[in-house]
């Protein structure tokens, strides 16, 4: 006779709650395992997703991703004039943050490198890739924005064109993708008065300046917009992408790219490693040992439970000792709720939080290798737990069914 | 019939505390009753009777003195001679004056959990249980759980369960104490049966003297001390 089941049976209500909190429980540290888990796959999409082989970025920084890189725009050309290297494209890659609909809205705006690249690469749940070099833009879905909406970012109006799907920068904002004119224009965007009053300065330092004495006519040149002064050079780049051709040797072209003076070169793994041992390790660390912590929790609480659970049956367990019950009869009745509550439990957390995570604002990923691991930990707490509730009923003594 | 006793108990005492806190609950009491004897014991509250019925059930044992089961020396002191919880589960059955039934198993299955602890089979343990109730009168009530059945209802589920396994021994303390005295009487009548029919030996503590002519011994213990009437 299974003595588990009849006495949840017999107290199905109160098992369903206790099994119900301990399953919003599990959900919690499940979630916290998720929520560690979409921490590194957002820190690290961008990088798998994006298919560069290698990223050229500012001299002695960890850019574009771990800090900020400046590059200039013919550093393009020049990577791919170096043997191995099949294409480069352009990397423009900053967050803005403006408001729409009276509450603020962060995108992480990235250039691509038209016409090379239209986004093809990028995973669409609705449109399409970009159609031509200026005013379409993809977003993703996390910034709420529509198919066919249109945005004003800067002095230009952004029409959307393709939703994209779980593209997340680090951070945990939405990505919104651009041509890569189109994300300088809305980095480099200054009002017209800030325009004006920059030109005017421009002017009055011409004036004081030996040129401007020599050969005033220069001056005229001053008060032209910057991108018609041939002295001023073009607005930067915050990274170089570089793909191999087929068969060319990962390790020479990095070397070659590591001679040059101006820039460091890093390859994708190592732009991933970066990124875990840079901007997200504490964050990582900190969900990491919380999740822990909760994992610690939830086996006190459970034990607690299971003790209490035994200790309303004591009476019973003495009973079943006085009519001699072997030890393995109680210590099953015992175990097996603990299992009961355990599975169910895990089960429940699973099902609840199918539900529940998709509504949290940052990725939760659930790993099928995370929840078998989930399972194995919940399997041992279980047992674990249960043997407290065990320790006690061992030391009743029959004579308790008597009083 | 065999020719040793049922139960035999010889000189038994229980101390409790040492020193200025001793406490003599129990001091040198014997008793033997043979198979198909019934006997009644009696005492005033404190006289030790539920001591001695602990000692002899294996449940709390004595601090001298001897105690034999079907012929078999099961206790000396506080040695025991055999798996005491085994030795109980297929020799002793227990009646108390609270029903004491599992709360979460019906009445066929709290005699049924008796039968398969002692090694039969389910499908053998629910015949056996489904007759013993029906024997007792109360077959059609074997799917309740305890707390939907009377006092007295409750108290023959439990004498159900002690005659489960066919015992040598049947203990009962009070088992008439929660029963008016019409129903009081039909347990008591129902225990000299069962001691009568089945062979074995039945010891019932009681306060009931209305009830003394079913019994075929009477004892009695006062002050931790016992005597036959």
């Amino acid at each position: 006779m299974n003595l588990a089941a009849r006495d949840i049976r017999h107290n199905l209500g109160r098992f369903a709650l206790t099994t119900f909190g301990v399953g919003m429980l599990l959900m919690v540290v499940m979630g916290m395992g998720g929520i560690y888990r979409g921490i590194v796959e957002d820190a690290t999409l961008l990088i798998d997703k994006i298919g560069a082989d290698l990223w050229i970025v500012q001299k002695h920084t960890r850019g574009p991703f771990a800090e900020l890189s400046q590059v200039p725009s013919n550093l393009t050309q020049r990577a791919l004039s170096v043997p191995g290297v099949l294409s480069t494209r352009d990397f423009i890659y900053h967050t803005i943050q403006r408001v729409r609909n009276d509450k603020p809205l962060r995108i992480a705006v990235l250039g691509l490198s038209w016409p090379t690249d239209k986004g093809e690469w990028i995973p669409l749940i609705s449109g399409r890739p970009l159609g031509q070099n200026h005013f379409e833009m993809i977003a993703d879905e996390s910034l709420g924005l529509q198919l066919g909406e249109t945005i004003k970012l800067g002095k230009d109006v952004y029409l959307v064109v393709g939703i994209s799907q779980s593209m997340i920068s680090s951070n945990g904002d939405g990505i919104g993708f651009f041509t890569v004119a189109d994300a300088q224009a809305i980095q480099s965007d200054a009002a017209g008065e800030a325009v004006r009053l920059e030109r005017a300065s421009r002017k009055a330092r011409g004036e004081r300046s030996e040129m401007g004495l020599q050969q005033p006519s220069n001056l005229d040149l001053a008060e032209r917009p910057s991108n018609e002064l041939p002295a001023i050079s073009r607005p930067q780049l915050t990274a170089v992408m570089v793909t191999l051709a087929p068969g060319a040797d990962l390790n020479q072209v990095t070397r070659t790219f590591s001679g040059w003076g101006d820039v460091s070169v890093f390859t994708k793994s190592g732009q991933r490693e970066l990124l875990l041992k840079g901007s997200v390790e504490k964050i990582r660390r900190q969900i990491g040992l919380f999740k822990i912590l909760l994992t610690v929790i939830a086996a006190v609480i459970m034990a607690l439970i299971l003790y209490t659970l035994t200790l309303d049956k004591i009476h019973s367990i003495a009973l079943l000792k006085l009519i001699g019950a072997p030890n393995h009869v109680i210590v099953g009745l015992i175990m097996q709720q603990a299992l009961v509550l355990g599975v169910l439990g895990f089960v429940i957390a699973y099902l609840l939080g199918q539900k529940v995570f998709p509504l949290f604002p940052r990725r939760v990923i659930l790993l099928e290798s995370d929840l078998y691991q989930l399972a194995f930990i919940v399997l041992v707490i279980s047992i674990v737990s249960s043997l407290l509730g065990i320790w006690k009923a061992m030391r009743v003594s029959p004579n308790e069914a008597l009083s | 019939m065999d020719n040793y006793y049922a139960i035999e108990a010889i000189n038994l005492t229980k101390i409790y505390g040492s020193g200025n806190t001793e406490v003599i609950a129990m001091q040198s009491a014997s008793l033997q009753l043979k198979r198909g004897e019934i006997a009644a014991l009696l005492g005033p509250s404190g006289s030790g009777k539920s001591t001695f019925l602990t000692a002899v059930g294996l449940i709390n044992p004595p601090t001298s003195g001897t105690v034999t089961i079907g012929g078999q020396l099961v206790l000396e002191g506080q040695q025991s001679q055999s798996n005491l919880r085994s030795f109980r589960r297929q020799h002793i059955g227990y009646v108390f004056q609270k029903s004491n039934l599992i709360p979460f198993l019906t009445a066929l299955e709290n005699v049924q959990i008796s039968l398969e602890l002692n090694g039969n089979s389910k499908r053998e343990s629910q015949d056996k249980a489904q007759q013993l109730l029906d024997e007792l009168g109360i077959g059609e009530r074997s799917d309740n759980l305890p707390s939907m059945l009377s006092g007295g209802q409750q108290q023959r589920v439990a004498v159900a369960r002690a005659l489960a396994n066919q015992p040598n021994v049947i203990l009962a303390d009070e088992p008439t104490a929660a029963l008016d005295s019409k129903r009081g009487r039909q347990v008591m009548e129902l225990f000299a049966q069962v001691a009568h029919s089945r062979g074995a030996g039945v010891i019932v503590v009681t306060h009931d003297h209305r009830a003394l002519d079913v019994f075929d011994t009477i004892y009695e213990m006062e002050d931790g001390k016992m005597y036959q009437k």
